[in-house]
């Protein structure tokens, strides 16, 4: 092993709960949505297909088990938006401290909850006046 | 102590900088998705229905075509770039790892290629 020091330094941070809670969440959503990539790709070649295959496509995506799927994607579509701006600030240089970084995490999880219930009303009513 | 590794001190070439290339993208992807996949939420709940023709007629637009294609080429290369870390992260053993980052590659590109068929496919009105 070499001396010098190694990337990541793990060991040498004190992991307090909310870094640890935000920057998983974020790997967390990041992945859920690549899945939704997956969703919206079947989605477009479903549509490409033709009408019958996007008939078939669309009882599939409409079953109970999806609709889990989307309100999942809403929550990680919401909250890797707003956490990704916050990584995005971070870039820059500013708002490292500690103090500053908390306060973040805490308005970084406030504004994603009213993203996502902003967007779940949104789909509800969407649904409710479907025919 | 030097911060150089035994092997760099042996080919003693020096930084290649190509070290910053996948942070850069994965910031220039994100960037471009935060227009990209707002447009599309919104437009989605801005659709009236969910059925064939609309869905057909909205996709054939010039400018939902062009969003959408942008949209999936981006996702696709920010969720490569995600993906790559996490299994950097959590896949030991080098063939493991080499081989899923080149399954995962695959996986992402065939992603894109399908989407910008299907959008162009629909756009040019060949879904019918």
């Amino acid at each position: 092993m070499p001396t010098r020091p190694l990337s990541p330094h793990l060991s040498v941070y004190r992991m307090s709960r909310y870094t640890l809670a935000t920057s998983i969440a974020n790997r967390f959503t990041g992945l859920a949505l690549s899945a939704g990539l997956l969703l919206l790709v079947y989605w477009l070649m479903a549509v490409a297909g033709g009408a019958g295959s996007y008939a078939r496509a669309a009882r599939v995506l409409a079953l109970p088990l999806a609709k889990l799927v989307y309100g999942a994607l809403i929550v990680a579509f919401s909250y890797h938006l707003i956490a990704g701006l916050r990584h995005l600030v971070w870039d820059t240089g500013h708002a490292l401290e500690r103090a500053q970084s908390q306060r973040s995490a805490w308005l970084v999880v406030t504004v994603s909850l009213v993203l996502m219930l902003v967007i779940a009303w949104r789909v509800w009513l969407a649904g409710a006046h479907a025919p | 102590m030097s911060l150089r590794s035994p092997l760099g001190r042996v080919l003693g070439f020096g930084a290649a900088h190509d070290g910053v290339r996948h942070w850069w993208l994965q910031r220039l992807t994100s960037i471009a998705l935060v227009p990209l996949t707002v447009w599309f939420v919104v437009s989605l709940l801005a659709l009236p229905s969910f059925g064939y023709g609309t869905l057909t007629a909205w996709m054939s637009q010039s400018w939902t075509a062009l969003l959408l294609i942008l949209l999936v080429l981006t996702a696709a290369w920010h969720s490569q770039l995600g993906v790559r870390v996490v299994v950097e992260d959590y896949v030991h053993g080098a063939g493991a790892r080499t081989l899923t980052l080149v399954l995962i590659g695959f996986a992402h590109v065939l992603l894109a290629a399908a989407g910008v068929f299907a959008v162009l496919k629909v756009a040019f009105g060949g879904a019918r």
